[in-house]
Parts: structure tokens; C-alpha cells; sequence
């Protein structure tokens, strides 16, 4: 069986991890795409470090306000009942455990629950902007990735070697492959997606992955009920 | 009340001086006092270290260049601090050729520092960067049996910062996601000089509506209608 990428199905997964009034934030490039994929029926509350709450869809074009950008610096709309902050206060959201949800992006992710997603020395150096405040503050932390780097080493890993974004903090890992638990020092996989098998992803992963004994595998389209992993 | 004076873009980068801590506003731009970086930058005035969220975004290929990046294009900056770089090749090929010294500081972070500034703290104690490079020289400080980074207040010689609506007295309005680090710095430097898209008489604002109070605002400078 061949290894296909799909960011798709990541973001599906991880938009229907939230519940009605929860506040998430999304970081910028795959987790964004989480956005897209909100079911209808949960209304959540999308964060923006850069001083909003109640981020809303793309603006249409022309439509596009200049003093009003996601993250990423791209336009966005902000839904009725949304407001703006300064940083210190937008940060004090983050920080302050006032945030549900944070998904963001991946170089390493370790079973240790260790995340590092901010450089790599000498070469790729974007820097942590407010993704180590998202990590600390947070509740609950969402690693989203492709599995496998270009290389086709796992993105997982049984320890960070890049510098970490923040230690112990990942609370879940959704890959194209499957969504996983951090727990008691290793990855513990609660769903897996067909046609990939736990053992397929085992062998191929480096790192340690307990299968739960209720491991479910969907298809592509997982079911719509909000059952909770 | 008295007017703060209203100076041009050009007076504005005149009193930016060669060496100066320089704070501007802004978030990839989007916030940033573009009308004063360009004068400053076409002053060539250097070895200046900049605070900001970022250093804004250069693409070369549409040729977009915004907030600091066309001052960091003719290396007006010895130093900045920043939170994020990721968006400007061009900061991290001065970082790793040894150009331009980078400190990168986690965004929610930085912002405490400014305020910690301008409220006349020392510092703050914050969780993020614990158990991480950010932590390296810092005191770690044990509160409730949880680590703590001693992180110390960050002020600077000049702010440059961008909003909304001014009234003459220098009491500020700002807009949407353009407000970001712009009224924390307000408060945290020696010298606040306000690009402003619309200038409005003393008491035209509500009272309940004003974000940054005109105690702290040093000059105005009245931005050209069209935007940039």
C-alpha cells in the first residue's frame, strides 16, 4: 500500500473535535484548513493572536477589509458579537487558559507530548511568534500533520531533536493516518484511517504507538456524530 | 487640553536618532505607520535596534513588502526583536550571513514586556519558554510549585505607531487587527510619534471610546488620504 498525503482529512477530523462554545484558535497553514471544514450544527469561537475574537470566513472579493487580517496576515471577516484587542490582552487569553483548543503546525512531535515547531537551527528559522504562549495557555493542544516528512521519516517521534516550541504539552497528534493520544510516554492510536492499518502504521512511524483496545477505523469521511476520542 | 504638535513623515524620521531603540506597531504590517518608515527609510538613518511583533513580509516575487521589511532591505536595523521572521527571507539571510543580530522573543511574551514598561513594572513572570531555548540566562521563578520565567520590562528611545483616529490632543482610536503592540508601546517609550489616517477636534471623542489616553502621545502625523 502506497502512502498518499491528504491534508484533507486532518482538517475534517480536527473540526469535529470541538464543541458548541469552545474557543479555538487555529495557527497558521494546515490548521487553518480546519476552518473550513466546521460542522454545521457546532458553533465555536474561532481566536486570533493578533487581537481578535470571533474570526469569521474570507471576505468576498473587493470586500476585503485592510485593518482586518487572520494570523497569517490574510483577510478575514469578523462574525457578529466578535471584538478586538491589543496583543497584551489577546495574550492574555492564551496564556490565561482561555483558549479550548490550539491546533498548530508540525516539524517534531514527540511521545513525550513535546512539540517543536519554531526552527530549525542554520536553515529554517520563522521563529515561535505566539505559538509557544498557544502551547503553555491552552487546554487542550492539537498537533496537526502530514505523517511523513518529504524524507519518509515520521513526523512522530520518540524524541524531539529540533528545538521545542514547549515541553509536555501536546494532547493530540492527527495525521493523515490517524489521530492520536499522548499518554504515559507514548502515542496511544484511537483512530485510524482506512486504508491505512494500525500495524501498517506501527512498522512505519518512529516512535512508540499503543493501539487502543476501541480503535476504530474509519473511512474518509468519518461519521458525523461528535463522538469525543 | 493642549494639541500635541502635528509634524510631517519627514520631521517624524527626523527625530529618530542613529543608535535608538526603536518600537514600531504592527503586525506583518497590518498596524504599522507606513508614512514614517518610509521617510525613515529613505533618511538611511542605522545601527538602530527594532522592537516589533515581526519584521514584516518580502515577497520577492510579487514584490509585496510590508510594515519594517523595506527598512530591513537597507539594513537600517543593527539588532531587532521579534517575535516571527518566517515571513522575510530576507531578515533570516542577514541573521545567517551574521548581518543582523535576532532575538526572538515568544509573541505573548513581548508583549507583557512593553507593558511591563510602561506600567512601571520590572517584569513579568510567564510560563511560556519554559523548558525551552527561550529560557537559557533567564531566572526561573517557582510560584504555587509552578516555573516561572523572570522575563524584565522592555522599554525603548521612540515608539513609531500607527492608528486609526487622533484628536488633536493625541488621544487615539485604533482599527480592527491594526491595534495589536500599537497602544502597549504608547506607554512604554520616551518619545511616541502617532501616524494617524484622521484627525478629529478635541472632544469629539467619547470618552468610552478612546483606547490610548493622549498623555502618552508625543506628535501626530497626519497620514496622506489612500492608504500607504
Amino acid at each position: 500500500m502506497e502512502y498518499v498525503p491528504n491534508k484533507d482529512i486532518i482538517a475534517k477530523r480536527i473540526a469535529r473535535m470541538f464543541h458548541t462554545g469552545d474557543v479555538v484558535n487555529l495557527g497558521i497553514g494546515l490548521p487553518t484548513l480546519v476552518g473550513n471544514h466546521l460542522p454545521e450544527d457546532v458553533s465555536i469561537l474561532l481566536q486570533s493572536e493578533n487581537g481578535m475574537v470571533g474570526l469569521g470566513p474570507s471576505p468576498e472579493r473587493g470586500a476585503e477589509h485592510p485593518d482586518i487580517v487572520n494570523a497569517g496576515g490574510m483577510p478575514v471577516t469578523v462574525v457578529p458579537g466578535g471584538c478586538f484587542l491589543d496583543s497584551a490582552s489577546s495574550f492574555g487569553i492564551v496564556r490565561g487558559g482561555h483558549v479550548d483548543y490550539t491546533v498548530l503546525g508540525v516539524l517534531e512531535v514527540d511521545q513525550e507530548g513535546n512539540l517543536a515547531n519554531y526552527m530549525v537551527p542554520g536553515k529554517l528559522v520563522p521563529g515561535m511568534g505566539g505559538a509557544m504562549d498557544l502551547v503553555c495557555g491552552a487546554r487542550k493542544v492539537i498537533a496537526a500533520t502530514l505523517h511523513f516528512e518529504p524524507s519518509g521519516a515520521s513526523r512522530m517521534k520518540r524524541r524531539c531533536s529540533l528545538p521545542l516550541t514547549a515541553a509536555g504539552e501536546v494532547d493530540f497528534v492527527v495525521t493523515d493516518l490517524g489521530l492520536f493520544e499522548v499518554k504515559q510516554g507514548h502515542f496511544l492510536l484511537r483512530e485510524c484511517f482506512a486504508p491505512y492499518t494500525p500495524e501498517w502504521i506501527q512498522e512505519r512511524t518512529q516512535a512508540d504507538i499503543a493501539v487502543a483496545d476501541d480503535c476504530r477505523t474509519f473511512a474518509y469521511q468519518p461519521p458525523l456524530s461528535q463522538e469525543q476520542p | 487640553m493642549s494639541a500635541k504638535p502635528i509634524i510631517s513623515a519627514q520631521a517624524a524620521a527626523d527625530r529618530v536618532d542613529s543608535g535608538n531603540m526603536v518600537m514600531v506597531g504592527g503586525f506583518l504590517g497590518v498596524g504599522s505607520p507606513d508614512q514614517v518608515l518610509r521617510a525613515l527609510k529613505a533618511r538611511g538613518t542605522s545601527g538602530l535596534t527594532l522592537v516589533c511583533n515581526d519584521t514584516g513580509i518580502h515577497d520577492a516575487k510579487s514584490g509585496r513588502c510590508t510594515g519594517v521589511a523595506p527598512l530591513i532591505e537597507s539594513k537600517a536595523f543593527s539588532k531587532v526583536m521579534v517575535s516571527h521572521i518566517g515571513t522575510n527571507p530576507e531578515t533570516q539571510r542577514q541573521m545567517n550571513a551574521g548581518e543582523t543580530e535576532v532575538e526572538l522573543i515568544p509573541q505573548g511574551t513581548l508583549a507583557e514586556r512593553v507593558r511591563a514598561a510602561g506600567a512601571g513594572l520590572g517584569g513579568v513572570l510567564t510560563p511560556t519558554g519554559v523548558g525551552t531555548e527561550v529560557a537559557r540566562g533567564k531566572q526561573v521563578i517557582q510560584v504555587a510549585g509552578r516555573d516561572f520565567l523572570l522575563e524584565t520590562a522592555l522599554g525603548a528611545d521612540i515608539a513609531l505607531i500607527k492608528a486609526r483616529t487622533a484628536d488633536r490632543a493625541g488621544n487615539l482610536v485604533f482599527c480592527g487587527t491594526a491595534r495589536n503592540f500599537n497602544p502597549l508601546m504608547a506607554t512604554a517609550a520616551q518619545t511616541v510619534i502617532a501616524e494617524v489616517e484622521e484627525l478629529v477636534e478635541i472632544g469629539d471623542l467619547d470618552p468610552d471610546a478612546i483606547h490610548t489616553p493622549s498623555i502618552y502621545v508625543d506628535f501626530l502625523v497626519l497620514a496622506d488620504q489612500g492608504r500607504g
